[in-house]
């Protein structure tokens, strides 16, 4: 069976996302199965890591008599669909796997009173699916057809509260970004096809030349992924989104988003890696998009007022960090030196800043959702002197916004101080930006910590009693996941990033299918 | 909306559409088509049923009908289906096919021939589960838009 562990991890997921809608009568068993099939597939994509640094990138081709045969008999090309799960695929189908537990733990309490959640499960699992198969595909096609799945089930989870006016307004922005992203991905995919007459992501990067339509594809593909991890310019939908959505689903939304963000590394680093000349061209765009995304995500959220705004301009402000570290490692890709030297470092931090921007944000949009949760409302001037009714949620919420900031020992610093080092190496410029927004950063969650926490106990609030226990033990899952995360980053950066930086960098293994043909 | 002619067009047409969306779901193997495009046409003439019907009736009639079980079972049973594979090959393994199986599983002959309807394995299989889905999901779309305007004219 251990064979079959990539369909199975897109199978159980989608087996329980449509055996979901069956508990209309007890909606509370549909949590528990969530919560369920979520745990699973945690432990699937445990196993599938590694089975991937046991065996390097494994290939699964669906349909064939077995999971490895690349090529037919008789064909010189890849006719059917396949998975094909290096490090980084891996690497974001754990954070996603994970993401989908706690966010189904969370939920269990948080949006116990709301009314249809036999759909709302269903549309988690749904979205965890999108997001596992747009990082596990190994073809263009399928990876157009999970980010659709992606974007709707996302769509529908934003607008889930739809009593709320602003919540039905986000969903449908976020249904309109996502259908505009995903027609501009079909159409860029549409040009290869008719180019290259394949939709394999390995075969067509043997083919790729730099023509003025392989031009056109990049564009198209380059500029609606990063639409779709809200990247500046193309960040309105991202506070939105975030803010409406049920603090249970913020986890895998911000997941999805960085399904997104691997979508645009794989285009980069795999689909045109042949293209050498231009790749340092991309790699500065990358960088500086990261710098302009960093410095302008932290001025907005600077002046907001609404918990959850304020920290979903944080994390468009975050994914600049991710740009950035990635960005620095794309312009020195083709020289070896500059690469070993701090390109690889640089990557390194771009994609741990992945998984602990994940961690820490998750964590922080959760104590928004308990705030929402015990007060009603998400305006920071209403609370106060919430410290001493909710002891556990201020912790967690110390500690991420600890980690956020880059403090040491949590596991933002770890990440953040790799992206310093290495950008102050291709130019000090981007560095300094780097830390000027880190301490707005802190500033801010200063502000938040000051004004929801501290303080003295206002009148209305003498009822408010801590938050239920699924959500507190979903938020101390993060909060130690950030400490672990700072105290051992090379654990973790030698177990699962640098071999996700690796497959990134190790091109001709991924077009070789592993090595099958 | 519900005249003498629409009535009477729908008596005739709405039989004929729902045969051809059959048709399109079973012979989606042999000629274009398939599952979702038969679907598709199938609950177009379900709409035009709801629409050429008084709102109670359609209301407690489709009170009954479980159409969200309708969609879980199509994605079960083409999951179902694809998971059959793993019973010595891949997921989405054509196993069925020219294996013998009463139903589907008749030997694919080659050449030019006009289309034998009992070969394909699971792909008629899968048609038939993909049809039943989108037949409810669409049914169900039409349903709700029917029943918020109706109610909206009611309460002017």
């Amino acid at each position: 069976m251990i064979e079959h562990l990539p369909a199975l991890i897109i199978a159980i997921p989608l087996f329980g996302a449509f055996i979901a809608p069956l508990f209309k009568k007890k909606q509370s068993i549909a949590a528990v199965w969530a919560i369920l099939i979520t745990a699973i597939t945690v432990i699937l994509s445990l196993m599938l890591m590694y089975q991937v640094r046991l065996h390097g990138i494994i290939v699964y081709v669906f349909g064939a008599d077995k999971p490895t045969i690349v090529l037919p008999s008789g064909y010189k090309v890849p006719i059917r669909i396949m998975f094909e799960i290096d490090g980084i695929g891996a690497f974001m189908a754990i954070s996603a796997t994970l993401m989908s537990f706690v966010g189904a733990l969370y939920s269990y309490s948080h949006v116990k009173a709301e009314s249809g959640l036999e759909k709302y499960y269903a549309l988690l699992l749904l979205l965890e699916v999108g997001i596992l198969g747009m990082v596990l595909t190994g073809d263009l096609f399928n990876l157009f057809v999970f980010l659709e799945i992606a974007g709707i089930a996302g769509s529908a989870l934003v607008g889930f509260r739809n009593y709320r006016g602003e919540a039905s307004e986000a969903g449908i922005k976020y249904l309109i970004v996502s259908a505009v992203a995903s027609l501009m991905v079909l159409f860029a995919i549409g040009i290869l096809y008719g180019e290259y007459g394949n939709l394999n992501l390995a075969y067509i990067s043997r083919q790729v030349s730099l023509s003025t339509l392989d031009m056109i594809a990049f564009g198209l593909l380059f500029a609606s992924f990063a639409m779709k991890c809200g990247s500046v310019p193309m960040h309105y939908w991202v506070p939105d989104a975030y803010t409406e959505v049920p603090a249970g689903i913020n986890p895998v939304l911000l997941v999805s988003t960085y399904a997104s963000l691997y979508a645009l590394f794989r285009v980069s680093f795999t689909l045109f890696a042949n293209v050498s000349i231009s790749l340092e061209r991309v790699g500065w765009i990358m960088s500086v998009l990261g710098v302009l995304t960093m410095f302008i995500g932290v001025t907005m959220a600077l002046v907001q007022k609404d918990v959850k705004r304020l920290m979903s301009y944080h994390a468009i402000s975050q994914t600049g960090y991710m740009l950035l570290g990635v960005g620095v490692g794309l312009t020195v890709l083709h020289n070896s030196d500059a690469l070993a030297e701090f390109g690889r470092t640089a990557m390194a931090g771009g994609i741990f800043h992945i998984i602990n921007h994940i961690i820490y944000k998750s964590l922080l949009l959760m104590t928004a959702g308990a705030l929402f949760y015990v007060t009603g409302t998400r305006n920071l001037n209403e609370m106060g002197g919430l410290a001493r009714k909710m002891p556990i949620t201020t912790l967690c919420f110390i500690v991420g916004a600890a980690a956020i900031s880059g403090l040491p020992p949590f596991n933002g610093f770890a990440s953040k101080f790799l992206i310093y080092e290495s950008s102050y190496r291709l130019n000090p410029l981007l560095a300094v930006f780097a830390m000027v927004t880190s301490i707005l950063t802190l500033a801010s969650f200063v502000k938040v910590f000051a004004s929801a926490f501290l303080g003295p106990p206002l009148e209305k609030f003498e009822n408010v009693r801590e938050v239920p226990r699924p959500m507190i033990v979903a938020m101390v899952i993060l909060a130690l996941l950030c400490i672990l995360f700072g105290l051992f980053p090379d654990v973790v950066l030698n177990k699962i990033v640098y071999p996700a930086v690796d497959a990134l960098i190790n091109v001709a293994q991924y077009q070789s299918w592993g090595g099958l043909a | 909306m519900t005249t003498t002619i629409i009535k009477t067009t729908t008596k005739i047409l709405a039989p004929l559409i729902l045969v051809f969306g059959s048709y399109i779901i079973l012979h989606g193997h042999l000629t274009p088509g398939g599952g979702f495009q038969g679907g598709a046409v199938f609950a177009s003439g379900l709409a035009l049923l709801i629409v050429a019907n008084k709102y109670d009736a359609v209301k407690s009639l489709f009170e009954k009908a479980p159409l969200s079980v309708f969609e879980s079972i199509g994605a079960l049973g083409f999951l179902g289906m694809a998971c059959l594979g793993f019973a010595g090959y891949t997921f989405f393994k054509n196993i069925i096919a020219n294996s013998g199986f009463p139903l589907f599983g008749g030997k694919t002959p080659t050449g030019i021939n006009p289309g034998y309807l009992n070969t394909g394995g699971t792909l008629p299989y899968m048609n038939i589960f993909v049809g039943i889905k989108v037949l409810a999901g669409l049914t169900s779309i039409v349903l709700v838009f029917f029943l918020i305007m109706r109610r909206e004219r009611d309460e002017w």
